[in-house]
């Protein structure tokens, strides 16, 4: 008995006919298709091959990559610290502490993600030590990246601030302290200090804003600020290309070598 | 030559020789259209800069109103121990707005700081002058005892050791006469701060020395500052709620 029509072989293609497509190359051809789509219209493989194809020098090795790890650190905190802030309620009255609990004991996964939070905040200033050691010891923040190590030295700070002000959010006996020694302790600067404290409190003691201050300044304001500076901090790196490892003696143009006769 | 060019360049539009310039015309009308546009681009955006900025630094200008809550009657206090009181610094946010004060009646042959109406009964405040963490008073060794980084202040309050820059923070107490509204009551006032000699200031916060040259480079901040001297200072409210 014949097979149905539709589960036969199908029919080889005709001469000068194209040859059908298997579902998967169907699908290969429909992704190609809305790539170029966009391609065309936006012309972003240019600046992907830009960024991501680049000449680096000879000799680069491991610790050319703490700069990613810091990364990749970062978009952790980023990621874990949007799915806390579903549960979490910055209210001073108790609710700041009873919702981490309820993240900690009832969410599903919350005390996993929460813990990535916690703990991927000391691992990124970890590496961004790390990186910032390999950049002085290799020299690479010479002529001309001086300004991508400046730029660095920004986000190391307001990575220290994301660190000073997400240590209040749980909102135990830990972090109240904490938080009002951190205060004091920029309270010591001449001059600027008793000043400094009202702006960080939110008025002359630990108020009832001061929680919810702390909680935009760690999610809103400082991450905008981080991201923009991120940006910038790799276009520079792309721009300037990586500096070659120290050891590595650069090879001279034969030119040089050549006894010019006078 | 970029000098020669500036030399010849008019400041007339007209003798520059652009088309369609007036005459006595010194700012090109592209010129101007710039300028507007950054203008009005610059007028927007402080338009909601500006309302921000002062919203996140209001705190620092705002002034705190005074306020006195009862601790206790006459009975409650000695002369010789401290009695641990729950006062209220922050109304409104439970737990995290109380904070502890150690009050004992006024000892003459001790206290022999000046003595006036606001310091009946010595309250001192339980953070530490170092960076304010709760001291603790150890009845055996009659000192004042911080968890944090080990400062000691003795009976009064004055630094025995370790590093706090200034004596225990204090506040106003006040007991109101016979006939006087509250009477029988001791109430609890406003923060001052303390030098080494126990001379009042306006409330500091922990880590800002009163002592020489402390006391210009901390001055007292804007929300706190203009506490009224001994003299002025508002009479507390009549008790509420408790009859006598």
């Amino acid at each position: 008995m014949p097979l149905p029509k539709l589960l036969g072989r199908p029919a080889p293609p005709a001469p000068g006919e194209p040859a059908a497509m298997n579902p998967v190359q169907a699908g290969q051809e429909a992704g190609i298709t809305v790539v170029d789509w966009i391609d065309e219209r936006t012309q972003l493989s240019q600046g992907l091959r830009w960024l991501m194809f680049r000449k680096v020098p000879k000799g680069i090795n491991w610790a050319y990559t703490l700069g990613s790890a810091t990364l990749f650190a970062f978009l952790n905190q980023a990621v874990t610290g949007v799915f806390l802030a579903m549960y979490y309620r910055p209210d001073v009255n108790g609710g700041a502490y009873e919702s981490i609990r309820n993240i900690n004991d009832n969410v599903f996964l919350g005390q996993f993600v929460h813990g990535m939070h916690k703990w991927g905040a000391s691992v990124m200033i970890v590496l961004i030590f790390l990186h910032m050691a390999r950049v002085f010891f290799f020299g690479a923040y010479k002529y001309p990246r001086e300004l991508t190590w400046i730029i660095g030295v920004v986000l190391l700070i307001l990575t220290l601030a994301m660190g000073f002000t997400g240590y209040l959010l749980p909102f135990d006996q830990r972090s109240y302290w904490a938080t009002i020694v951190g205060v004091n302790i920029n309270n010591t600067a001449p001059f600027l200090g008793p000043y400094i404290g009202d702006f960080l409190r939110g008025g002359p003691e630990f108020g009832a804003t001061t929680l919810s201050r702390f909680y935009a300044i760690h999610m809103m304001l400082i991450p905008g600020l981080m991201a923009a500076l991120i940006g910038f901090h790799l276009y520079l790196v792309t721009k300037l290309g990586i500096s070659a490892p120290p050891w590595l003696k650069a090879h001279e143009p034969e030119a040089v070598h050549e006894v010019v006769e006078v | 030559m970029p000098a020669d060019r500036h030399k010849q360049s008019s400041k007339y539009t007209a003798d520059r020789g652009m088309p369609g310039a007036f005459e006595g015309e010194t700012v090109t009308r592209r010129r101007f259209m710039e300028g507007v546009t950054h203008g009005a681009g610059g007028i927007a955006a402080a338009a909601f800069t500006l309302p921000a900025l002062g919203f996140a630094l209001g705190p620092i200008f705002k002034r705190q109103p005074f306020q006195w809550q009862i601790i206790g009657t006459a009975a409650d206090f000695t002369e010789q121990a401290y009695v641990t009181k729950v006062i209220t610094i922050v109304e409104g946010i439970g737990e995290a707005g109380k904070s502890i004060a150690y009050v004992r009646k006024r000892d003459p042959q001790l206290d022999k700081e000046p003595h006036d109406q606001w310091n009946n009964y010595i309250a001192l405040s339980s953070r530490c002058m170092h960076l304010g963490c709760p001291v603790r008073y150890v009845e055996a060794a009659e000192r004042f005892i911080c968890p944090c980084h080990g400062g000691v202040y003795n009976f009064r309050g004055e630094v025995a050791g370790g590093p706090p820059v200034r004596p225990l923070d204090r506040f106003y107490t006040y007991v109101p006469p016979a006939g006087h509204p509250g009477h029988g009551y001791i109430y609890l006032g406003p923060r001052y701060s303390v030098n080494s000699e126990l001379e009042r200031f306006s409330p500091r916060d922990p880590g800002q020395p009163l002592d020489g040259i402390g006391q210009f480079l901390y001055p007292s901040r804007f929300s706190t500052a203009v506490r009224p001297s001994i003299n002025n200072l508002p009479l507390p409210p009549t008790v509420p709620g408790v009859g006598s």
